[in-house]
């Protein structure tokens, strides 16, 4: 019979408990809300990459490689097209500046060979002219016609040629790549391309194959039989399912990171449950002590109470999938410039049934605490009323001390995807937990220490009201504290990282344009067309490209393939480097062992070279090893004779390795300038080098920079759109915490108004209370907030740090702001009615 | 006359129904003159007496206590009337939970503004030795929760005569106390009411207090049944 009476009594307490619960649900709503939004949003993310794999690679298999294919596999390629026509294509792409009759700019050609892309199609304005692109008609990106200021059928002048617009691509091919940043997309017959003579020795290019193969396991197999081959050639490989795989790992990622940001709302959204119920209680112990008069045992009663918080919790949460839902739908808007593709709504059915459990099941352990009060409430209670609870030592309650953090660590595990990330997430909310309580109980030792014994009568009371019994100094300091912690540290994190993608060329006075591509007999004209525009003399820096063909005698192969020690990274090995010589180091770049050549090489003296740290340990190598180079087909041979430390954050030439002078020069080189010009010479630069040598990229950094603050001011958009949660959550909780109070302090009111206290001293009273807990809870989070920032800023980014002082305040402010309005709220409500009620209330 | 109550009537609304609880009341008081309200439950006791304390605003009729027209007040002025002139004693004792025993006496002499006047070490003792009187002296950082019903009814009555007022309000002071207990809290409340020479309006069910009062004020109904006007 107890279950079944516990269970109406649960039902017919509920009818009254409902409506005052319903406003403290909304905090797990909220945070159910976020973490359904986020995690539905992520497997349509997942499941629409596995649908459109082909689509987003264009192809089966893509091959690439910074220089032309080699004859090897050239011919692979020929043979799978005559075996199957059209089941190739080609993109050869590279940068140069084009020119309008009115404006100028870089942009990114793609010259294209055969039906690409090999899956999907590309939507044209006007319709259906992908496909016929030959001779001097291109296709552009629409944003081109803007930068440019040019229309459909205007002429472009790119690489000394004139390319008429045919049309613009609407539909842009699925490039994951802040390449794109670099300048709009002009698509052409690769001919043409040819034609422009850009792509010279030593020319920024990227040549693709594009393969169709439909069959898994031929693509399997044709990719180890060649494996070998094209490791040997330095060219690339990506199957469309490895595509899709990465970038899905990608995504993922951070739709798990902004999870982990939504999961702080639904704690939050606990501990306003736990607040509320807390409350709820206590106004119900002498309900609970009569039920144990005539009868009831502690467990019925204890069983009633625990089915109303699950009712509850299945409530909130339930409101918060479909809220969740509705949000889901709203993601794709938010991530528009973020997900490089189109995101189909589909609803997630073990996601929402995730996110149902999740909410219950954090309100369940929340509520257990207050809950556990229930059973020290005694019959006797119901005689007489000053019985306190008996503080007796349940060994319950250990056991729910124990599966709070077991739960919370449970779920950022199941959330975060990895134990180690998800336990470091629950670590560090233990963590700031800790140190909010820590700086919550200083503050009530502190003001009881420091007591204005001299204040009014009203900032007394309000003062006092901090470390008196039954405060609410911990609850508030706690919840709002955390709210605030997170908002500041995301906004400090994300501050910092814009700070140091805009390098703020025009104010800071350093390069705004880089020039690259500048052949050796175009160094003199350039210099003088860069004078005519910057007031700097521009340094241009010679470019070198090589390969390593030993270490220490130790042949590249035998370097990746055989076990070595230390161990070496085949990446470093591999790579096309780009060297460059000087007399002197830069200013970026700090010898941190051996030291620099003096003059340079002497006749018959092996070359002396400068590495950098992190690469020399890449290579297995250390200070005197010899390296052998090939050098445009010349194998120089080195020794390391110095190691540097370099800045890379700076906005310089930096190399990894640096040759002495007098042995590169004659080598086939190109050169960079960086060169510092007003935002208004940017385009008029643009056009002069363009005129002069249409091979010399001129990159606008400015523009640059902002394209890349828009995307990370995405990003960043979202994460603090998933935050604020948290923030609407960790108010939620602050009125749960506040309302725990109201009611003392609504009654305390009255009766001080009947002892002769006026309105203005009971506001006064309340009014400082509220602002200083306020205080305290923005500035412990916001000092907390920063510290967090800075650590991620300064050890996992590597950044210097800036701490955005003024924001930070304006929200330790905003916070006190609303913790003063919560005071006159309830003030309002304790000056309301006359004092009388207060007899009322307990007289027969 | 210390109290003077003219034609008062008092209204409620009440599921969409005027109800009269009071009607037609009018009594004096004198200074130092003790008065026990009684009546059955419902006849308007706890109503009268929150009106003569300037708690409520009549819906008819006047009050002036000490001469002070109690209309002629805001809520703030009868705020400030009461913390200088008027003491309070209520049958759920109604200390401060949070406020030691010390500091919940203390509460009326702050809001009077006593500050200004003396310093917060006399006040604190003055607080005391009130405390010693009800006998408490060695209770006086004691919270509420930490004392009995009798004593926190202790606490209550050193709250309600350290203002030194000329008017001492209180309903059913011993309705939560056992009959031994709240003949002491009687007692003690007696001496400390002849000691200062206040004027005593109580509320009250019980006839053996309502019996050492010099009069008895008979509600029933909402009317004086019986008793001198």
């Amino acid at each position: 019979m107890r279950a079944p009476f516990a269970l109406s009594l649960a039902w017919r307490e509920s009818r009254s408990s409902i409506a005052r619960m319903a406003a403290y649900m909304i905090a797990i709503t909220i945070g159910v809300a976020a973490l359904v939004a986020i995690n539905s949003f992520r497997a349509n993310l997942v499941r629409s990459i596995d649908a459109e794999a082909r689509g987003l690679l264009g192809a089966d298999l893509r091959l690439n490689s910074n220089t032309a294919m080699p004859d090897t596999v050239r011919a692979i390629v020929d043979s799978l097209e005559n075996a199957v026509p059209g089941s190739t294509a080609g993109v050869t792409s590279t940068m140069s500046i084009a020119l309008s009759q009115r404006g100028a700019g870089m942009v990114q050609l793609r010259g294209i060979t055969g039906p690409y892309p090999l899956y999907g199609s590309m939507a044209t304005d006007p319709p259906s002219l992908w496909g016929t692109l030959e001779g001097d008609h291109i296709l552009v990106e629409p944003s081109l016609l803007s930068q440019l200021d040019a229309v459909v059928g205007d002429t472009l002048r790119i690489g000394g040629l004139r390319f008429v617009i045919a049309g613009v691509v609407t539909s842009l091919p699925q490039e994951v790549s802040f390449r794109n940043a670099l300048g709009p997309r002009v698509f052409m017959d690769a001919a043409a391309l040819d034609s422009t003579g850009l792509m010279q020795i030593g020319s920024i290019a990227r040549h693709e194959v594009y393969v169709r193969m439909e069959d898994a396991r031929v693509l399997e197999r044709f990719v180890d039989t060649h494996h070998d081959l094209f490791r040997r050639s330095m060219i690339g490989f990506t199957t469309a399912a490895e595509q899709a795989e990465q970038l899905a790992n990608v995504l993922d990622a951070l739709g798990r990171f902004l999870g982990l940001v939504g999961l702080a709302a639904l704690l939050l959204g606990g501990l306003a449950v736990a607040s509320a119920i807390d409350v709820f209680i206590r106004s119900r112990r002498d309900t609970i002590a009569v039920l144990r008069c005539i009868g009831a045992t502690q467990r019925t009663a204890f069983t009633a109470y625990l089915l109303q918080a699950v009712g509850l919790g299945i409530i909130g949460a339930g409101g918060g999938v479909l809220a969740g839902v509705a949000l889901q739908a709203g993601l794709p808007a938010l991530l528009r410039n973020v997900v490089p593709f189109d995101v189909s709504f589909s609803i997630e059915w073990p996601v929402l049934l995730a996110g149902l459990l999740v909410g219950t099941g954090v309100t369940i352990v929340f509520a257990l605490l207050p809950l556990l009060e229930i059973r020290g409430i005694t019959p006797l209670r119901a005689l007489r009323v000053s019985v306190e609870p008996a503080s007796t030592r349940d060994p319950l309650r250990w056991l729910v001390y124990a599966l709070v953090p077991a739960v919370i660590a449970a779920i950022s595990i199941w959330q975060a995807g990895r134990t180690v990330v998800g336990l470091a997430y629950a670590v560090a909310l233990a963590f700031a937990g800790l140190i909010l309580w820590l700086c919550a109980t200083a503050v009530t030792r502190l003001t009881q220490r420091f007591f204005p014994r001299r204040a009014r009568f009203p900032v007394r009371q309000g003062v006092a009201n901090l470390f008196r019994p039954q405060n609410q100094t911990v609850a508030v300091t706690m919840a709002v504290g955390f709210g605030v912690f997170m908002l500041s540290a995301l906004w400090v994190v994300q501050r910092n990282l814009l700070d140091w993608i805009s390098l703020d060329a025009e104010t800071g006075g350093r390069p705004n344009v880089v020039l690259i591509d500048i052949q050796s007999d175009q160094v003199e004209s350039t210099r003088d067309t860069i004078a005519r525009y910057s007031t700097k003399p521009a340094e241009l820096t010679p470019i070198v490209p090589g390969k390593i063909v030993a270490v220490n005698g130790i042949s590249a192969t035998d370097l990746v393939s055989k076990r070595q020690t230390p161990r070496v990274e085949p990446w470093a090995v591999r790579r096309e480097y780009r060297h460059t010589y000087r007399a002197e180091p830069t200013a970026t770049e700090k010898i941190i062992a051996g030291s620099w050549w003096k003059g340079p090489v002497q006749p018959g003296a092996v070359a002396q070279i400068s590495v950098e740290e992190d690469l020399l340990e890449s290579l297995g190598a250390k200070l005197g090893d010899h390296i052998t180079w090939d050098i445009q087909g010349v194998q120089i041979e080195t020794v390391v004779t110095s190691v540097r430390e370099v800045d890379w954050a700076q906005f310089e030439t930096n190399f990894f390795v640096v040759f002495q002078p007098g042995v590169l020069e004659s080598a086939p080189q190109t050169f960079v300038a960086l060169v510092q010009a007003d935002s208004s010479a940017v385009v008029p630069l643009q056009r002069a080098v363009a005129g002069a040598h249409s091979n010399i990229s001129a990159i606008d950094v400015g523009g640059v920079q902002r394209t890349l603050e828009r995307i990370v001011g995405r990003v960043a958009f979202a994460i603090r759109f998933m935050a604020l949660f948290s923030m609407v959550a960790g108010a939620l909780v602050l009125l749960a915490a506040l309302a725990a109070g109201r009611f003392q302090r609504v009654r305390e009111s009255a009766l001080l108004r009947v002892l002769g206290a006026r309105r203005a001293q009971v506001r006064g009273m309340l009014l400082t209370e509220y602002a200083a807990l306020g205080l305290l809870a923005g500035l412990t989070g916001v000092v907390l907030g920063g510290t967090a920032g800075w650590l991620i800023v300064r050890y996992v980014f590597k950044l210097d740090f800036n701490l955005p002082f003024a924001s930070l305040g304006g929200l330790a402010a905003g916070v006190v702001l609303m913790a003063a309005l919560m005071g006159v709220y309830t003030s309002r409500n304790a000056l309301a009615g006359t004092p009388l009620e207060l007899l009322r209330d307990t007289t027969a | 006359m210390v109290i003077s109550a003219r034609n008062l009537g008092q209204t409620y609304r009440s599921g969409g129904r005027t109800l009269t609880v009071l009607h037609d009341i009018s009594l004096d008081v004198g200074a130092g003159e003790m008065m026990a309200i009684v009546g059955p439950s419902g006849s308007g006791k706890t109503t009268l007496l929150g009106l003569l304390a300037g708690l409520d605003r009549p819906a008819t009729g006047s009050v002036h206590l000490l001469g002070q027209d109690l209309a002629a007040l805001d809520e703030d002025g009868r705020a400030a009337f009461r913390a200088a002139n008027v003491g309070f004693v209520f049958q759920a004792f109604q200390l401060i939970p949070t406020l030691t025993a010390v500091e919940n006496v203390l509460v009326p002499l702050e809001l009077a503004g006593a500050l200004r006047s003396t310093s917060a070490a006399d006040l604190r003792a003055r607080a005391s030795d009130l405390l010693g009187r009800v006998g408490l002296g060695d209770r006086i950082h004691h919270y509420p929760s930490q004392l009995s019903g009798g004593e926190q009814q202790r606490v209550a009555l050193a709250r309600a005569f350290a203002g030194r007022p000329k008017l001492l309000f209180a309903d059913e002071p011993t309705g939560n106390l056992d009959a031994e207990t709240g003949a002491v809290i009687i007692d003690l409340m007696m001496e400390l009411n002849a000691d200062a020479g206040t004027t005593l309006v109580l509320v009250t069910h019980d006839p053996g207090l309502a019996g050492r009062t010099n009069r008895i004020l008979r509600l029933a109904r909402g009317t004086i049944a019986d008793g001198q006007g």
